[in-house]
């Protein structure tokens, strides 16, 4: 196992910012620190890396002891949400930075440089300043100049998130596939479930100081541990008194089992390629269904129409906390 | 075949750059600059070379070379040059303390910096002379020494370095830092490699308003240095003197020779910075 962290707790002040953290990350994989700001996602990343000290508790690298160890003396490659980049330095120079604090021989810092600026796709840019590269670069430098140092562990904070949309998606992607070639067990973190559920082999949710749930994006997105982690992976509704997913709300112009409710549809919202319907049950419900756009035309659905919702075969549902009440 | 050298000549970014930007808003605004520069620098700059040049090299020469004025130019030269390398450190220092640290009295600390700007330079002049001159409460009886020239550039050059290099300071992100920890380098191998770089312009701006200042320093040194010659009389007061011995060749030729050292000493430090920002 790779990182071990196990009774970890830190406060600032009155604000606990993680409370008895114990995770094992596994050796080689993609694992995301997922979970809205302010949760404790990023200060556990901080003191695995080294850069914040717990209260309590250790962290194990690699089956080494790490929790007194500096920052510098633990081995990691830790990535930046602002790319952190040493502006008067070259790009070259920005990732043989590591390498000549460890006083490698020239030729080997040379080489070794010219490899991973080709790894992150920066070949051409070596001698451009980090102002000279876009955000994307940046970041992308930054990446070459962490596993320069050859890390036991790479760390990445919001790694994608002060980049546009469109380059944060091929960055997600591009990420992926660089692990696949490189292997380096990963810890990112991330506010944003697509991104966490696209590419990890690993999420571990984050909320409060705490952990809520650790696994695979499928078991998490299937199996969800509470209502938190189910509505915070993805959208949810109620219906009949359960949290459901809205694409597994199913809708049809007559009942089609004994949990179908009768409701009308009181607003149609058009996104792109889906439909998203809200519909008022004569329970007193709001229902929110999505549906794809030839399947809500062919139901020739609009407001004040009257509708059943009913729940998909085999959708996962969840007792909702606020009806138990 | 001289087809492919223009070829070649085109890829480099120079030769994209307009020669000019010029619009007629911007060029008015450039020419109210050229004539403001020109009447108030440029213009009575000239004259003071024209003037210290009347009398051709010679005459030029034979001013400087008088015993005592060279010893009033060299005094005022060294006592810049060293005050400006102390301001360096410790103006870095302060700065550094005033943006890093939180102590109890920082905000008075930050008023007080800025007294030896504000205060009339004859002012500070008194607060020396009541502190180090014949009637010293603190016992440094400094008055009539060359010592007290050092002293007082020192007072009115303090806030130069630690106001250009605050704002700087400010500015640095603390994951640069730890980014650079985190690649292995010691703090004092991420402050030589990685803020000093980054400061070095501010510092060496500093430098240069510093030294710029203590060149010319009159009114905080005249009261407490005696102005006594070969110990404590700066080109200054040397060229007061000129002035008032009917010799305006003289305190042209002396202020000339200010002139050309700031310069000289501008530009180097310019080199330094861009050699340390280069460097790493």
């Amino acid at each position: 196992m790779s990182i071990e962290v196990s009774g970890v707790n830190k406060r600032y002040g009155d604000f606990v910012a993680l409370e008895d953290i114990n995770l094992t990350i596994p050796t080689g994989q993609l694992t995301a620190l997922l979970g809205p700001s302010g949760g404790g996602k990023t200060t556990l990343l901080r003191v695995i890396a080294g850069l914040e000290t717990p209260d309590t508790g250790s962290v194990v690298i690699e089956g080494k002891d790490a929790t007194s160890l500096p920052v510098q003396k633990r081995n990691v490659g830790f990535v930046f949400q602002h790319y952190a980049a040493f502006k008067h330095l070259s790009v070259a120079k920005n990732v043989a930075f590591g390498l000549e604090i460890r006083k490698r021989p020239r030729a080997e810092i040379q080489k070794k440089v010219d490899e991973l600026l080709e790894l992150v796709h920066l070949s051409q840019f070596g001698n451009r300043l980090p102002s000279q590269l876009s955000g994307g670069q940046r970041q992308r430098m930054a990446l070459a100049r962490a596993l320069a140092i050859e890390p036991s562990v790479l760390l990445l904070d919001e790694p994608f998130g002060a980049l546009d949309a469109k380059v944060r998606k091929e960055l997600r992607d591009w990420l992926r596939r660089l692990h696949d070639e490189v292997h380096v067990t990963t810890v990112f973190v991330t506010h944003d479930q697509e991104e966490a559920l696209e590419v990890a082999d690993e999420i571990v949710v984050v909320n409060q100081g705490g952990i809520e749930q650790i696994g695979t994006p499928e078991q998490l997105y299937d199996e969800p541990a509470n209502d938190f982690v189910m509505s915070f992976l993805g959208d949810v509704t109620t219906l009949g008194g359960s949290l459901i997913r809205p694409h597994d709300v199913e809708v049809t112009p007559s009942p089609i089992s004994e949990h179908s409710v009768e409701g009308t549809v009181s607003r149609v919202l058009r996104i792109g390629f889906e439909v998203r319907l809200t519909v008022l049950t004569d329970d007193g419900e709001v229902v929110t269904a999505e549906l794809t756009r030839t399947h809500a035309r062919a139901l020739q659905l609009e407001e004040g129409v009257n509708v059943f919702v009913t729940p998909s075969p085999g959708a996962y549902t969840m007792r909702a906390p606020s009806s138990a009440a | 075949m001289t087809a492919t050298i223009p070829e070649v000549r085109s890829a480099a970014p120079r030769s994209s750059r307009p020669a000019s930007t010029l619009t007629l808003t911007s060029g008015i605004g450039l020419g109210v600059t050229m004539l403001w520069f020109s009447l108030l620098v440029l213009i009575p700059l000239v004259a003071v070379i024209i003037t210290a040049s009347t009398g051709g090299w010679s005459a030029f020469a034979d001013q400087l070379t008088n015993e005592q004025t060279a010893a009033a130019i060299l005094l005022t030269i060294r006592s810049a040059l060293v005050v400006t390398l102390v301001n360096v450190v410790i103006g870095t220092v302060i700065a550094w303390v005033l943006v890093r640290d939180r102590f109890w009295g920082k905000g008075l600390l930050e008023v007080i910096i800025d007294i030896p700007f504000a205060l009339p330079t004859i002012v500070a002049g008194l607060v020396l002379l009541s502190l180090y001159g014949a009637e010293s409460p603190l016992g440094l009886h400094w008055a009539n020494t060359s010592t007290s020239v050092y002293l007082a550039l020192a007072f009115v050059t303090l806030p130069f370095v630690v106001r250009m290099v605050q704002p700087v300071l400010e500015e640095l992100d603390a994951d640069v830092e730890e980014a650079a920890a985190s690649l292995g380098a010691s703090r004092s191998t991420t402050f030589r490699r990685i803020i000093l770089p980054s400061l070095a312009p501010a510092i060496a701006a500093g430098a240069a308003l510093s030294f710029a200042r203590g060149m010319g320093e009159y009114g905080s040194l005249v009261l407490l240095s005696g102005n006594l010659p070969f110990e404590s009389e700066v080109a200054s007061v040397r060229i007061l003197s000129a002035i008032e011995n009917d010799n305006p060749e003289g305190a042209a030729a002396i202020a000339a020779m200010l002139l050309v050292v700031s310069l000289l000493v501008i530009v180097v430090l310019d080199l330094i910075q861009r050699r340390m920002v280069r460097r790493g």
